[in-house]
């Protein structure tokens, strides 16, 4: 191929970077010169999850264009710039700021606004619409100084801009046209339970309200007067009634329009002009918009197989079935929701107590369904969905499918039933086949999953489906089912851990007694035993050395020390929060000088010394314990440390005391072992520097106390913590903190971070708070006294162990003589030790 | 198994205590790093085993160091560094057949770890 094709792309919405994504995927990317314009200051986010932007305020949270996916793929990508012409004949594209690109193919994503009806007043100021960041960014300015807040249009995105106004403290209004809330996905007694749900929750709901004029308000910004004579006051408004094409482009250059707007395309996603195809928001198909990713997602994708002729998807249509989670209250709307099909029949089941509604639409003869609506629990969306899609036949009394069951057994849908095309996950377009062929292929939970097909990773509506799946598939091919600890234990680590815990098993060999699956012939081995010592210590929190568990212990463990390459180890005193005296770090030097330790600062704020011979680590231990340092535990899968920045005591940003937070914290859970390390940090305002979102368990300091972070994770797979509770005061704090570490070390697998622990959790954060918090499991004061007896039993592992000169003889390194390893050779690097190479040793000494 | 032993000299390397149970410890044997281990078994018996301390992969002397236990019946140590199990019996690497660690005879003598100038030879 000469030439590249020039392909400009204009829009950078979340449709037109899926196509981008789709385009490297087909393999095709090179053979085009890409240029991409985007109206936009920033490359394309997530704009589903707009709302979670409120979280941190931070647009990190939901970008979708990994730094380099530009430069790798050699894209152009122009940002705050939008097209304004396109001329056809001379196959130009010129752009605000005056740039000119020639194209042979154009890719028009430029999606849709927020319609404001021409209301008397709508341009005044502090009213809004929600559908960009620099949206989000200015209601939250105007909130500041507000009290009250209204939105008009009472439907999916209505409601959810409702939502956000409630989270920034305003007393909230939803003024809707209709005489019900989403009008469109929900009957009218869904739309009374929704309604119910949601003014219990603090929001007034206005129906039935025509919004005529905005003025001057007496006691608020704004006065709106309604057609029926009604007035409501209120300081900020958000438009949300309906969005409308960004067709002007198409227009100006005379591509063929839908009577109302949107650009018209076939099934390869081209408009009327052969170089131009239209994708997400704006196309209009089949004389419909489809104001959903999935369906923008699947145009994208015609449009690649088209473009690049590699493959033959076409786009046919969309099944526009929502569930989402508004309000926390659950909503799904499936297919022919109001059961406007001639004939067809319905099923209702209403619970007040609840406040649950469910409905659906079936057959004349009940054998198909045509529709549902959710109210309050959607847990079968998932199944529903897949009967309706794949016209599976329902089972002889279909209102069983809403009822709720009294035996306890799952809802629904034999997965074996499933045809392999059944789409799970919509927004990802993963189907059966898709999730079967991974697990197939070694996947085995959904954190896998997830990272391998990105099932799940969009609304999240189809996790629990695609979990079933999941699981029905490892438990046929009868291998990967198998979460056997190890050939010694037929149980997982949680089973193991309760088995420990509720017959208060003290010993290794007493647990392989009464539990190992080889009784009589096994003796464990190196997966079980650290597992049953690491157990042990969160139960019972006797010393690593102790005569009974010392076998058990990895090398680490057993040398209080991390082994290194040489097999010298490393040595980490505890340093709280970072903070240390003078004289603390004179110490540390003595004794590195003294031992010719090569010495650095570790990423955890502390000194770390390397090259300690096995014999020598006593010695050593002995100065540093009596000039008052501790064990660091730099070698468990224990508490490592909890960073923190200088916080209020100097820094003049400083809202809280982030160091004395810190080395209370440190202080309190230092020791603690679990089933895997376990970091923290305290940072004492939002600017964040003490990267608190990347630990376990980070805190963040607020005017009024701490917002508490879970599940952040560094290292190979980089994970923000999520925001569990917010404001809270130091007792609340802590208490949130013990209940969250113990639930997570009697639940989690062997070497599972919290992070990943959070990934497979079904519920996910959810499900957590309302066990942490709201106690829905009756746990929390088990957990808290859990904890409180290993906080109380704390003891400096080294401290003790230099105190008990049996446990000192275990340190030399031969038996039988007083000589050193003579294969642990060092040469001077930056004037300080470093082990040599194998090259440059001899290889004498090495076998010998 | 064909096991072709020399030279029957036994040399004393320490006492039974020294050794903790299921641990293992290193030990200089004809100025070679030796790593016996002491492994009980749950009906009692108790058993010796010596290998190389040399660990053929992470080319430093840490086999002693690494955690007993069993895998399909052998009895094996594990490499505190990288993991690689090692049949104590014929120092054959359970992860790579072609890798062999030296096995040496040890046993019991009252309460003295008793070693012999010999390597065996097990094929
Ligand atoms: C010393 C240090 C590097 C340094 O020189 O700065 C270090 C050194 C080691 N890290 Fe680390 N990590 C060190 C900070 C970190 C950090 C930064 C932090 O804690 O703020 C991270 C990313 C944060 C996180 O954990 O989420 C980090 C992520 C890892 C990982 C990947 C964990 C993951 O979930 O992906 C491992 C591997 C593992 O644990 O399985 C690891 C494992 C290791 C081990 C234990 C590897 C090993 O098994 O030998 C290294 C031991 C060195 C030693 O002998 O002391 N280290 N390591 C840092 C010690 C901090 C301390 O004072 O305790
Ligand atoms: C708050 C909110 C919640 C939502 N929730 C859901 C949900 O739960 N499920 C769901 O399926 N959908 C949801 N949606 C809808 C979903 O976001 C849209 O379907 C999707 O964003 C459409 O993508 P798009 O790329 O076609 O258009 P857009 O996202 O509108 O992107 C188009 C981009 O093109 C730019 N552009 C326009 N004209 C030009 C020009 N001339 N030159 C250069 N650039 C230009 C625009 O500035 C914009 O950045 C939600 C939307 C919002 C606002
Ligand atoms: S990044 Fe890797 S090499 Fe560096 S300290 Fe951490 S584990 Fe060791
Ligand atoms: S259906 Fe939305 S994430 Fe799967």
């Amino acid at each position: 191929m000469s030439a590249k094709i020039k392909l400009v792309v204009i829009g950078n919405g979340p449709v037109g970077h899926n196509f981008l994504e789709y385009l490297v995927e087909s393999g095709n990317s090179c053979q085009y010169q890409v240029t991409v314009f985007g109206e936009e200051p920033l490359p394309a986010y997530d704009r589903v999850h707009l709302t979670a932007w409120f979280k941190n305020q931070d647009v990190a949270d939901i970008n979708m264009v990994s730094e380099d996916f530009y430069p790798k793929n050699n894209f152009i990508l122009h940002t705050g710039d939008k097209v304004i012409n396109i001329d056809r004949t001379k196959k130009l594209v010129t752009s605000a700021s005056g740039m000119k690109v020639h194209y042979d193919k154009i890719i028009l994503a430029t999606g849709s606004f927020p319609f404001v009806p021409p209301v008397h007043g709508h341009q005044r100021d502090n009213i809004f619409v929600y559908r960009t960041i620099e949206d989000l960014e200015k209601i939250t300015a105007a909130a500041k100084t507000a009290k009250i807040g209204t939105v008009i249009g009472g439907g999916l995105l209505g409601l959810e801009a409702a939502k956000a106004l409630m989270d920034l403290g305003l007393k909230t209004h939803v003024v809707e046209f209709a005489p019900r809330l989403m009008a469109v996905q929900v009957d009218d007694g869904g739309g009374a339970m929704l309604r119910k749900k949601i003014q219990d929750l603090g929001v007034s709901v206005h129906t039935q309200k025509n919004t005529q004029n905005i003025s001057d308000g007496d006691t608020a910004v704004h006065k709106m007067s309604f057609a029926d004579g009604e007035i409501l006051e209120t300081d900020i408004i958000v438009f949300s009634a309906g969005i409308r094409p960004r067709d002007e482009l198409a227009r100006q250059a005379e591509l063929s329009m839908g009577e109302r707007g949107g650009v018209i395309i076939n099934n390869n996603c081209l408009t009327s002009n052969q170089d131009i195809y239209a994708i997400g928001e704006v196309a209009l198909w089949n004389n419909k918009i489809f104001g959903l990713i999935a369906p923008g997602n699947a145009m994208a994708h015609a449009a690649v197989d088209h473009l690049t002729g590699t493959g033959t998807s076409e786009f046919t249509g969309a099944d526009m079935s929502t569930k989402l989670k508004l309000m926390g209250v659950d909503v799904a709307s499936i297919g022919d929701a109001h059961g406007n099909t001639p004939n067809s029949r319905s099923y209702t089941y209403v619970n007040d107590r609840e406040e649950v509604y469910k409905k659906i639409v079936v057959s004349e003869d009940d054998k198909y369904l045509l529709g549902a609506v959710l109210i309050g629990d959607a847990a079968e969306y998932g199944s529903l969905l897949q009967f309706m899609l794949n016209k599976m036949e329902l089972p002889s009394e279909p209102e069983g499918l809403i009822l709720p069951r009294v035996d306890g057994s799952s809802s629904g849908i034999g997965i074996d039933a499933l045809p392999d095309s059944a789409v799970l996950c919509s927004c990802m377009n993963v189907s059966k086949a898709d999730v079967v062929e991974t697990v197939q292929a070694g996947a085995c939970d959904m954190a896998a999953i997830k990272s391998c097909t990105k099932a799940a990773t969009g609304c999240g509506g189809c996790t629990a489906l695609v979990t079933q799946v999941l699981n029905n598939e490892l438990e046929k091919q009868g291998v990967e089912v198998n979460t056997d600890l190890c050939q010694h234990f037929s149980y997982t680590r949680q089973d193991l851990y309760n088995l420990v815990r509720i017959e208060k098993i003290k010993s290794f060999d007493e647990l392989l007694e009464k539990h190992g699956s080889q009784s009589g012939t096994g003796l464990g081995c190196d997966i079980c035993k650290p597992t049953a010592a690491s157990i042990l210590a969160s139960c019972w929190n006797d010393h690593v050395l102790d005569e009974k568990l010392h076998s058990l212990q990895d090398t680490n463990d057993y040398y209080l020390g991390n082994m290194q390459k040489d097999g010298t180890y490393s040595i980490v005193p505890r340093i709280p929060g970072g903070e240390i005296t003078p004289d603390g770090l004179i110490v540390l030097g003595e004794v590195a000088k003294k031992y010719n330790l090569y010495t650095k600062i570790t990423g955890g704020q502390r000194v770390d010394l390397f090259g300690a011979r096995s014999e020598q680590l006593p010695a050593i231990w002995r100065i540093l314990v009596d000039a008052g340092f501790e064990t660091g535990h730099a070698y468990g899968k224990s508490l490592r440390t909890v960073k923190s920045c200088v916080g209020s005591t100097w820094c003049r940003y400083g809202v809280q005391d982030s160091m004395g937070m810190s080395i209370l914290l440190e202080n309190r859970y230092k020791g603690l072992r679990s089933p895997h390390k376990l970091k923290m940090a305290v940072s004492g305002c939002t600017r964040e520097c003490a990267e608190a979102q990347s630990k376990d368990v980070g805190i963040i300091a607020t005017e009024n106390g701490w917002n508490m972070y879970v599940g952040g994770n560094g290292g190979m797979k980089p994970r923000h913590g999520d925001l569990f509770a917010v404001d809270l005061s130091d007792v609340e704090l802590i208490q949130y903190i013990d209940r969250f570490f113990m639930f997570y070390i009697r639940t989690a697998d062997r070497l599972q971070r919290t992070s990943v622990w959070m990934d497979n959790m079904e519920g996910g954060l959810e499900y957590l708070k309302t066990v942490i918090i709201d106690d829905k499991l009756g746990l929390v004061n088990e957990l808290e006294q859990e904890m409180s007896a290993v906080v109380g039993t704390y003891q400096c592992e080294w401290k003790t162990t230099i105190e008990d000169p049996i446990k000192m003889k275990r340190f030399e390194h031969f038996v039988n003589s007083k000589r050193h390893d003579d294969n642990v050779i060092f040469t001077t690097e930056r004037q300080q030790i470093r082990p040599v190479l194998t090259a440059e040793k001899n290889t004498e000494t090495i076998t010998q | 198994m064909t096991t072709n032993m020399t030279n029957k000299q036994w040399v004393a390397i320490c006492n039974i205590d020294d050794i903790l149970p299921n641990m293992g410890r290193c030990a200089l044997f004809n100025n070679k790093q030796v790593a016996i281990f002491r492994v009980l078994d749950s009906a009692g018996g108790e058993s010796f085993y010596a290998i190389d301390n040399y660990c053929p992969f992470s080319h430093a002397n840490t086999l002693s160091r690494g955690i007993t236990g069993n895998i399909d019946g052998k009895t094996v140590i594990s490499s505190p560094l990288y993991k690689q199990h090692f049949d104590l019996l014929t120092g054959i690497c359970l992860e790579d057949k072609n890798v062999k660690v030296n096995t040496y005879p040890v046993r019991l003598d009252g309460h003295a770890v008793l070693m012999s100038e010999a390597t065996i030879n097990v094929s």
